[in-house]
C-alpha cells in the first residue's frame, strides 16, 4: 500500500494510486485511504433542506433516494419505509429514486464505497435513513411549533400532516415546506421506539415498481435510446485469456448500418445504427486467436485435480499451501467408525434475465454511463484507469437492472470497461450501447466456481458429532483482484466455517486450498452458502441417520450444545408449521435443511417426490429470522425467488468446459427452473427486535440440501454432487 | 424497402430489412421498448407479443411474414388491464425483466380460457423463465385476473416484539 492519499496530492500521476489503492477483503471493499472524499472529487454534492436521502417536492410528496440498486431484491420498499415511518409520511405517496455516483455521500457502511451486495442494503441503511427520516420531521415539528407558538412536545406527524391538538391546527408538509427547509437539521435526531412503528413490520410495505413493472415502462440499460446513440456488439475469444490475433472486418463493414469496427483489449466491436445491425456485423467478422495464454482445461479435469488435492494424492506446493480455518482439538486422536462424504459442485452462470449491458458515452475529460451499475465506485475506479479521468467525475446514471445475482459486481467491471474501451474509441460524447446476447453472457465467465468438498466425521457414543475433518477445494473469488487478497478468502468457507455443528464438536480440522484457474469467477446469490450449506447440512442429515435419530431433533440437540438460538428457533417454527414429524403423504417425502447466512437464519421443509428420478417439489415450509422485518410481503418473495434460484441450480445448474470452451450458450442447453417446476413457498418470520439482516440470498442455499436430504429419507441414498439431474 | 405493420392498432412504417426479427423492430425503429429481448432464440418468452392474439417469440420473427398480421404488444394493454391490475397487486415483479412477456401470454391465456385449469396455466406460462422465481405469484395473479381463488402466498406478519 502506498502512503496514504488526500484529495491535496490527488492529481497527475497519482490517480492511478487512487485505483490500485482500494482493497477488498470477504466482499466488502475498502479503500485504502480518506475514500468517501477522495473517491468524490469532482463530483457535485449539493443537496436539499433535507439531506442526501429526502426529497420534498412544493407539493409535500417525499421521494427517497436510495444509494442501492433495485435488481428485484425489493430494497426499494424497506428503504423508502424506514424514511417514511420515521418521517411519518403519507405511505401512498412516497416515490423512491435512484441516487448519483457520489461514495463520500452513498458508500454502502459496509463497505466504504457505494455498492450494492451481502444482502446489505436495508441493514447498513438502517441507522442512516431512520436517522434522516427522523431529523425532517423534527424540521417540520420545529417549524410548526414556531409557527403555532406551540411547545414542540405537543406537535404531532401523521400521513404528511402535521398537527397540534391543542390549538386544533394542522399543516401539510407542503404547507409547511417553506419553514421547515430553513430549520438547522439536528444534531441527533430522536428515534421512535420500534413497538410505536405504525409501518414498518406491516403488509402496508410493498413494491413501488409494480406498475411500471407491469406496463413496460420500467426503464432498463436495454431500453435506453439516446440521440445519435450506436449499438455495439463485440466478438468475444472462444477460451478464457485467449487474445486477438488477427481480424477481417471486410464483410462486417459490407451490413448495412454497421458504422465501423475495433478492436478493444477484450475481442472485436461492431459499432452499428441499431441491434440487429451490430449483430449482423458481429457475426460476420472473422478473427482469429492467440490462445497462447488461454485455459484449456475441460472442468471435468479441474474437477479431479480437486479431488486429488483434498485426497491427498496431489500434495501442496509453497505458492499453493493448505489453510487451517477452523481447527481445535488433535484430529490424529479422532477414534471410532467413520462417515465420510465428498461433494462436487459445477461452475454456475448467473443467467440473469437482462444479459449485462452498458451505455457510455466519453469526451474530453468527461465520461458518462447509464446503467445498472451495481457497484458504482468500482464502475468509476475502472472507467477513470480507461479515460484518464478522476473516478469521482465519472457520471452515472443507474436504471433498474434485470438481476444480478452478483453477476454485475466484479473487480474489473468487465463488461462495462468494455463499453467504455469502445465508447472511448467513438468518442466525440457520443453515446454507444453494448449490447451483449445471451450467448456472450453465458459464455463469458464470473461463474461460481468448482467446488469440492471431503468430510470425515467421527461420532461420540450418543451419536453426536466427536470429531470433523474438512476440507474445501476451489478457486477462490477474491484471487487476482486489483485490490490485494485476504489472508483467509471467507467466501469459499463462510458456512463451513462458524457453523454451529463444528461449535458443537470438540475436534475439528476444516482446512482450505485453492488452486488457480484461468477461469473469471465470482460471487453467486450467496457465495459460499451455495455449497457450504448443501455440505454441512446434507452431511448433517447422513450423521443423524447412522446415529438413528430424527433429522429435526438431532439439529435441535447441537444447536442447544452450541447455543445457537436462532437456529433453535427457525427450526422450530418450520416444524411446527410443517407438522414436523408427521409423515409425508403418500409418494412423498420430506427433507429439512437450516442455514444461516449474511446474518439472516433460514429453515425450510420441503416436500419432494421423484418423477422419472427426477425431483419434483411440493409445498415449502420456510421460517426465517432476518432481525426487525420490515417488508413482510417482501421477505416473503425473497424467500420464494431465493428458493427457486437455488432450486434451479441444484437440479439443473451446471457450465461445463470442453478443453476451455464453455459448452452451454444458451437456455437450451443451461436449463433452468421453469413455472411448472416451481414450489410454493410459505414463509413465516420469527419475530426478533435485532436490526434488520439479508434476505436477499440466506433463502438461496437452504433448498439443495432440503431436496437432498428429502430423497436421503426416500431411498437411504446420499447425493455426492449437485446437480441432482445431470443432462 | 419499407413496410407497414399493424402495431397495437396502427398502421406503422417501418424501414428495417425483411429479414429483422420484430423485436428489434418494436425496440429499435419504434422505441416500443416494454417488449424484452432475452435469449434471441424462442427460449425464454421475454420477447413475447400477441400476432393476431397467439403469443409469438418476436425475437425470432422475421417482419417479412407480417405484413397482414395484427400485433400488439404490453404497451398496447394500458397499465390497468386486469392481468396487470393482478399483477401489481400480488407483487409479482422481482427485477421485472421478463414480466411483459409473462403478461402477454397470461392475456391471451385468459381471452382465450376465462377460467384456466392448473394445467390451462402451465401450458402457457411453461415457456417463460423468471429468473427471480416469481412463479408462484404468476399463477395466483392469474387465478385473481379470472376471478378464481388464489393459492394463499401471504406471509405471516410477525408478532410485534
Amino acid at each position: 500500500m502506498n502512503a496514504p492519499l488526500t484529495p491535496a496530492n490527488i492529481t497527475g500521476a497519482t490517480r492511478r494510486e487512487v485505483v490500485v489503492s482500494a482493497t477488498l477483503v470477504g466482499g466488502a471493499l475498502l479503500v485504502g485511504c480518506s475514500p468517501g472524499d477522495l473517491l468524490s472529487v469532482g463530483a457535485k454534492t449539493e443537496f436539499g433542506a433535507f439531506g442526501p436521502f429526502i426529497k420534498i417536492g412544493a407539493d409535500g410528496a417525499v421521494t427517497v433516494v436510495s444509494k442501492h440498486i433495485e435488481f428485484g431484491q425489493g430494497n426499494h420498499a424497506g428503504l423508502a419505509a424506514i424514511v417514511a415511518e420515521e418521517l411519518d409520511a403519507d405511505w401512498t405517496k412516497v416515490k423512491v429514486e435512484q441516487a448519483p455516483a457520489i461514495a463520500k455521500v452513498y458508500a454502502n457502511t459496509g463497505m466504504g464505497v457505494q455498492g450494492t451486495g451481502g444482502s446489505s442494503a436495508i441493514s447498513n441503511s438502517w441507522d442512516q435513513l431512520r436517522k434522516a427520516g427522523a431529523s425532517a420531521r423534527a424540521m417540520f415539528v420545529e417549524a410548526a411549533a414556531n409557527k403555532w407558538s406551540a411547545p414542540v412536545g405537543e406537535i404531532s406527524v401523521k400521513d404528511s400532516v402535521v398537527s397540534h391538538a391543542g390549538s386544533a391546527k394542522s399543516a401539510t408538509f407542503a404547507e409547511l415546506l417553506p419553514d421547515a427547509a430553513k430549520v438547522t437539521p439536528p444534531a441527533a435526531p430522536t428515534l421512535k421506539d420500534p413497538k410505536t412503528f405504525t409501518l414498518i413490520g406491516t403488509d402496508k410495505v410493498r413494491r413501488k415498481d409494480s406498475q411500471a413493472k407491469s406496463d413496460g415502462t420500467a426503464r432498463f440499460t436495454q431500453d435506453v435510446h439516446l440521440p445519435d446513440m450506436l449499438v455495439a456488439m463485440v466478438a468475444h475469444a472462444p477460451r478464457f485469456g485467449a487474445k486477438v490475433a488477427t481480424f477481417d472486418a471486410a464483410e462486417a463493414k459490407k451490413v448495412p448500418g454497421v458504422v465501423e469496427v475495433y478492436q478493444i483489449p477484450t475481442g472485436v466491436a461492431v459499432v452499428a445504427e441499431n441491434t440487429w445491425a451490430a449483430k449482423k456485423g458481429r457475426d460476420a467478422l472473422s478473427v482469429t486467436w492467440n490462445e497462447d495464454a488461454a485455459e484449456k482445461r475441460s472442468s471435468a479435469t479441474i474437477l479431479a485435480q480437486y479431488k486429488d488435492l483434498a485426497s491427498g494424492k496431489t500434495p501442496a506446493t509453497d505458492k499453493m499451501k493448505w489453510q487451517a480455518f477452523e481447527s481445535k482439538g488433535d484430529i490424529t486422536k479422532a477414534t471410532g467408525d467413520a462417515f465420510e462424504a465428498t461433494y462436487d459442485f459445477p461452475f454456475l452462470a448467473h443467467a440473469t434475465m437482462e444479459p449485462m449491458n452498458c451505455v457510455a458515452q466519453v469526451s474530453m475529460g468527461k465520461a458518462k454511463l447509464t446503467f445498472g451499475s451495481q457497484i458504482p465506485t468500482v464502475d468509476q475506479l475502472n472507467t477513470a484507469k480507461i479515460v484518464a479521468m478522476l473516478p469521482g467525475a465519472v457520471e452515472i446514471e443507474t436504471l433498474f437492472a434485470g438481476g444480478s445475482f452478483g453477476r454485475r459486481a466484479n473487480f474489473q467491471s468487465d463488461y462495462v470497461a468494455e463499453c467504455v474501451e469502445i465508447a472511448k474509441k467513438v468518442g466525440k460524447d457520443r453515446p454507444v450501447k453494448l449490447v451483449w446476447t445471451r450467448e456472450d453472457d453465458m459464455t463469458a465467465g464470473y461463474f461460481r466456481p468448482i467446488v469440492h468438498h471431503t468430510v470425515r466425521v467421527t461420532l461420540d457414543k450418543d451419536g453426536y458429532p466427536a470429531s470433523w475433518r474438512h476440507r474445501v477445494v476451489t478457486q477462490s473469488i477474491m484471487k487476482g483482484s486489483p485490490m490485494g487478497e485476504p489472508k483467509l478468502d471467507e467466501t469459499a468457507v463462510e458456512g463451513t466455517k462458524g457453523s454451529p455443528y463444528l461449535k458443537a464438536t470438540p475436534i475439528v480440522d476444516a482446512q482450505l486450498i485453492q488452486p488457480d484457474v484461468g477461469v473469471p469467477v465470482l460471487w453467486w446469490r450467496s457465495v459460499g452458502a451455495t455449497h457450504t450449506a448443501f455440505a454441512m447440512e446434507h452431511t448433517i442429515d447422513q450423521l443423524a441417520r447412522k446415529a438413528g435419530k430424527d433429522p429435526v431433533e438431532y439439529r435441535r440437540a447441537i444447536y442447544t450444545k452450541a447455543g445457537a438460538n436462532r437456529h433453535l428457533a427457525v427450526l422450530n417454527l418450520a416444524a411446527e408449521k410443517a407438522g414436523w414429524p408427521k409423515a409425508a403423504a403418500d409418494g412423498w417425502s420430506r427433507g429439512v435443511a437450516v442455514h444461516e447466512s449474511f446474518g439472516s437464519v433460514v429453515a425450510q421443509i420441503a416436500e419432494v417426490k421423484l418423477v422419472d428420478g427426477v425431483p419434483k417439489l411440493g409445498k415449502v415450509i420456510t421460517a426465517v429470522d432476518c432481525g426487525t422485518a420490515i417488508s413482510p410481503d417482501q421477505i416473503a418473495a425473497q424467500m420464494e425467488g431465493g428458493t427457486c434460484y437455488g432450486l434451479s441450480a441444484a437440479l439443473f445448474g451446471q457450465v461445463t468446459l470442453k478443453d476451455g470452451a464453455v459448452e452451454q450458450t444458451n437456455f437450451d442447453t443451461y436449463r433452468v427452473l421453469r413455472n411448472t417446476e416451481a414450489p410454493t413457498v410459505e414463509t413465516y418470520i420469527v419475530p426478533s427486535g435485532n436490526a434488520p439482516s439479508g434476505v436477499g440470498e440466506p433463502g438461496t442455499p437452504v433448498i439443495a440440501p432440503a431436496v437432498a436430504n428429502a430423497i436421503l429419507a426416500m431411498t437411504g441414498q446420499g447425493t455426492t454432487s449437485l446437480p441432482f439431474v445431470k443432462a | 424497402m419499407a413496410m407497414t405493420l399493424d402495431v397495437n392498432g396502427k398502421p406503422l412504417a417501418v424501414k428495417a430489412a425483411p429479414d429483422t426479427p420484430l423485436l428489434w423492430v418494436l425496440r429499435d425503429e419504434l422505441q416500443l421498448t416494454g417488449t424484452k429481448y432475452g435469449c434471441g432464440v424462442s427460449q425464454c418468452g421475454a420477447c413475447t407479443v400477441l400476432v393476431d392474439g397467439q403469443p409469438t417469440r418476436s425475437c425470432v420473427t422475421p417482419i417479412e411474414g407480417l405484413a397482414a398480421a395484427k400485433i400488439t404488444t404490453i404497451e398496447s394493454l394500458g397499465g390497468a388491464h386486469p392481468v396487470q391490475a393482478a399483477w401489481v397487486k400480488h407483487d409479482v415483479p422481482q427485477c421485472g425483466y421478463c414480466q411483459s412477456g409473462q403478461i402477454m401470454s397470461a392475456v391471451a391465456l385468459l381471452a382465450k380460457t376465462p377460467k384456466p385449469t392448473e394445467a390451462d396455466i402451465d401450458g402457457a406460462m411453461d415457456g417463460h423463465i423468471c429468473r427471480c422465481g416469481t412463479y408462484q405469484r404468476i399463477r395466483a395473479a392469474i387465478k385473481d385476473a379470472a376471478g378464481l381463488t388464489p393459492a394463499a402466498v401471504a406471509p405471516v406478519a410477525p408478532a410485534k416484539v
